[in-house]
């Protein structure tokens, strides 16, 4: 720090206890729970950061954050393993990403984690804790944990003892090493800065901190699937990120009104293809949802056009295919590409009989018993139609013809 | 044509406005003061002849322009090297910062640069502000132009730490300076040199660009002549600053306008405390003259009690070194002033060079103690214990002020001392501030204004402390004593 010293909130933090929880399965956020205590968030000076790659025989020291604030976040000691310390993190990241008050870019070091981890047997109090500073990666974490809890067990079963004390994480060989011995532990000589008055935060604004608070990601998660009626799985995909709530919800927002319907009613249609369309076709084109050439609102056009039966499922996937390429609207490429959806039962019957009379064998063996053929007579016919049949109208058609 | 460094703050002001001399023949007769006196006194660190300059015909350009002129138009003043002045070296008198040109201007310097005043150069001072004679200057002690009249010639101290302040007002070397006062830094100097100094309410004056000794105790103020220059020069300076976070949000009065010398219906305090055993009897006289004169304005005087009185100054010495080590970690040779890299040395033997080299040696003595009374096994015994009774100190000035409007003392125990008498034993320097730091403590306004001569023919200062925000009535009051004490004595001339 330039001024050679570090304001930080020791007597009066500027948030007290609290806790989030942390799904110990996050593939699955309805499995179970684990409630993670926060016993305080701090303000203080972020510090510079020294840069030891710049040049081949010097340091150069970055002060571009130096005496910005940042705030600190204290968990309890209630993990028990580097997968819950990850979740935790990952956790806090997303609300934090939520609220908007980080981005949450821990290579950036914009969040980093100082790790402390101590090993007892069962049974028995905390051991000693070790505090591993600045690890800036979700794995890196979990990577110091695993390895200075194998240390600490070592140390001890070879008859050692834990010394309390700030060590480094090397991400190169995955290790922890020690940053300060414990002869020159500081004395901080902390004292009340008097270039700060006391800050008194009244009702009103923490009236407002409430009241400007978003939904945060378990709310979401559960309106999802009570008030739309969401899969959990996919729930849990769409509130991972506040960038994909906030995209899936623009793309309900216009989906129900592009097709006059509540956003209950179009929810699950909605959620089905963000999730299994445009996200696979987004991560074959190298894209993020981000920078998706295609919007929310072009989506919406897209799945009124399915909704109304104009195109078929299989034909939105050439559509959307076209969107991401053409950046056209899908109304405009169904219409260019001829794709509308072939309802009209009397050319699907047309169809069907024609390939009826090409496989008379085929319908002798369905109708003798073997039903999967049902899925080979829908095939030919839809190939027939060029993939334009309305494929419920295909289904009537054939389950009477076939009998 | 009159000898314009005969006059004051209004009186330059007004001639300038009216036509009667230019602003430029103001400085370049200051210029010449300062110049001549140079050797002698040591008053000034750096001259800055070209900046009196050019503010002044900046200020008769606009007079020329029929353009409005500025409280201060026309008027050089010395700032104190505790002042950051954009391009103008900024020492605060230690070799640390010596060669030191900052990027930026100070609040204060540059309201008073918008006011129309010009800048003489920068005034010497204790190193730091840590001093109470201005021998603790690494670019030597300012000379008292002041002398005994026992004939015997000794230099005397001009008091610290605004002693540089206090030489040029009294040598006619400037009209008016700039002070700071942490515990009595502009009220002891102005006592020993028979000029008039007032420290405002703590947070009156933002400390933005001023070199920080103790921050919950350093103000900035006025140092001239007399009363009215104080009330001119300080509502030049005062004001609300965003960069402050202990500026004080509320306008800025009008004081010179506010300016009366009737004290009918007013209280004086005399605090009892102050009282003590084996007074200086010329000390103990001139207070006795104040009682007096204040009567004579038709304030009623009575006795109040301020009991926490004798635990102000080793308070004081416990809070302002802790604020102090604090303030001064970041003079390490990294980023500004002085560099010492010993050869193969790494960068905590460069730290420890630097500050070897750089730190006088009462500021070492400073950050010892501060240092000491904030670590851990000392913390509550030291700084809580001394937090604690600072805020006891205020009560008592709270309690005082509920039966009188402003309290009367004496500025210092004794007039001004040789150089050399006092700097051998830091207690003994250390008790010179002993009327002075109260009201530092308790971040109250106060002013010293001259009262007369003792025995030996140099001058003592009456103190005027008043409640919070109150200046008014402090400059009222000393502009009462100011009007009977009939002081005009000056130095007689021997630089």
């Amino acid at each position: 720090m330039p001024q050679g010293y570090q304001i930080s909130q020791l007597y009066h933090p500027l948030v007290g206890e609290g806790s989030i929880e942390i799904a110990l399965d996050e593939k699955d956020p309805e499995g179970s729970n684990k409630t993670i205590g926060i016993e305080r968030i701090h303000v203080e000076q972020d510090a510079g950061k020294l840069m030891h790659d710049q040049h081949p025989t010097m340091s150069y020291v970055d002060l571009n954050r130096s005496g910005v604030a940042l705030m600190e976040i204290v968990s309890r000691p209630d993990m028990r393993s580097p997968a819950e310390a990850g979740a935790y993190v990952r956790k806090l990241r997303t609300i934090l990403r939520y609220v908007g008050s980080c981005d949450g870019n821990m290579e950036e070091g914009s969040m980093r984690a100082d790790v402390n981890v101590s090993v007892r047997r069962p049974g028995e109090p905390f051991g000693t804790r070790t505090e591993t500073k600045n690890v800036n990666s979700v794995r890196f974490v979990m990577a110091a944990i695993e390895h200075e809890a194998n240390r600490q067990v070592d140390l001890i079963e070879s008859g050692g003892q834990v010394v309390q004390e700030t060590r480094l994480f090397d991400p190169d060989s995955g290790t922890t090493r020690s940053m300060r011995s414990k002869e020159d532990a500081h004395d901080y000589r902390y004292f009340p800065d008097p270039d700060l008055l006391p800050l008194e935060l009244d009702d009103a604004f923490l009236e407002e901190c409430r009241a400007s608070l978003p939904e945060l990601p378990d709310a979401k998660r559960h309106r999802y699937e009570n008030a739309l009626g969401l899969s959990a799985y996919n729930a849990g995909v769409l509130t991972a990120e506040v960038e994909t709530a906030r995209w899936f919800e623009a793309l309900l927002a216009a989906a129900a009104e592009a097709q006059g319907r509540s956003e209950a009613d179009v929810a699950k249609q909605a959620s089905n293809w963000l999730i299994s369309e445009l996200f696979g076709a987004l991560n074959k084109a190298g894209k993020n949802l981000e920078d998706s050439p295609v919007s929310p609102e072009a989506g919406a056009e897209l799945l009124a056009l399915i909704g109304d039966g104009t195109i078929s499922g299989s034909i939105a996937k050439q559509v959307l295919e076209k969107m991401l390429e053409t950046g056209d609207g899908a109304a405009a490429i169904v219409e260019r590409e001829g794709l509308k959806q072939e309802s009209d039962t009397g050319a699907i019957e047309a169809a069907i009989d024609a390939v009826m009379a090409a496989n008379t064998d085929k319908v002798e063996e369905y109708r003798s018993g073997k039903d999967k053929l049902f899925g080979f007579f829908v095939g030919q016919t839809m190939k027939a139609m060029q993939g334009k049949a309305n494929p419920q109208v295909v289904n009537e058609v054939l389950k009477q013809k076939l009998g | 044509m009159t000898d314009v460094t005969e006059l004051g703050v209004a009186a330059i002001r007004e001639g300038v406005a009216k036509g009667e001399f230019t602003a430029r023949e103001v400085a370049e007769a200051f210029n010449a003061n300062v110049a001549a006196a140079q050797d002698a006194l040591n008053a000034f660190i750096v001259a800055t002849p070209e900046k009196a300059l050019e503010a002044a015909e900046k200020v008769d350009a606009d007079r020329a322009a029929g353009k409005e002129l500025g409280k201060l138009a026309g008027v050089p003043i010395g700032m104190k090297d505790l002042f950051a002045t954009h391009g103008v070296q900024t020492t605060a008198a230690s070799h640390i910062l010596e060669g030191f040109s900052p990027q930026y201007e100070s609040t204060v310097s540059q309201k008073l640069w918008d006011a129309g005043a010009g800048m003489l150069g920068k005034l010497n001072l204790d190193q730091f502000a840590m001093g109470s004679s201005n021998e603790t200057s690494y670019f030597g002690n300012v000379i008292s132009p002041w002398r005994r009249n026992d004939g015997g010639n000794a230099p005397l101290a001009p008091g610290g730490s605004s002693g540089g302040s206090s030489a040029a007002v009294a040598a006619r070397l400037c009209p008016a300076a700039t002070g700071t006062d942490t515990g009595g830094s502009i009220r002891q100097p102005a006592a020993f040199t028979g000029i008039t100094g007032i420290k405002p309410t703590y947070g009156r004056c933002s400390r933005w660009g001023i070199v920080a000794f103790a921050s919950s105790l350093d103000q900035a103020g006025p140092m001239a002549r007399d009363v009215t220059d104080c009330a001119i020069m300080l509502e030049a300076m005062a004001g609300f600053d965003a960069k402050d976070a202990t500026s004080l949000d509320m306008p800025v009065p009008a004081w010179e306008a506010g300016l009366s010398a009737d004290l009918s219906g007013k209280t004086v305090g005399i605090p009892r405390e102050y009282r003590m055993d084996g007074m200086d009897a010329d000390v103990a006289k001139s207070w006795e003259d104040g009682i007096a004169w204040l009567k004579d304005a038709g304030a009623k005087v009575i006795d109040v009690s301020l009991p926490h009185t004798k635990y102000a100054l080793p308070t004081y010495y416990i809070i302002a070194p802790a604020e102090a080590s604090s303030n001064l970690a970041r003079y390490d040779g990294v980023r500004y002033g002085l560099r010492d890299l010993p050869e193969g040395a790494n960068l905590q033997d460069m730290y420890a060079a630097t500050r070897a080299a750089g730190f006088g040696a009462e500021v070492k003595r400073r950050i010892l103690i501060g240092t000491y009374v904030l670590s851990a096994g000392f913390y509550d015994a030291y700084y809580t214990q001394a937090q604690k009774v600072r805020t006891l100190i205020s009560h008592d000035f709270k309690n005082a002020f509920t039966q009188c409007d402003v309290i009367l003392a004496p500025t210092t125990p004794s007039a001004s001392f040789a150089l050399g008498e006092k700097s051998g034993d830091p207690l003994e320097m250390y008790l010179n501030d002993v009327f002075s730091v109260p009201a530092s403590l308790a971040g109250l306004p106060a002013m010293s204004v001259p009262a007369g001569l003792n025995s030996e023919g140099l001058p003592l200062g009456l103190q005027l402390i008043g409640k919070p925000f109150d200046e008014q009535g402090v400059l009222n009051a000393g502009l009462a004593l100011e009007q009977r004490a009939g002081f005009t004595a000056k130095p007689e001339k021997w630089w």
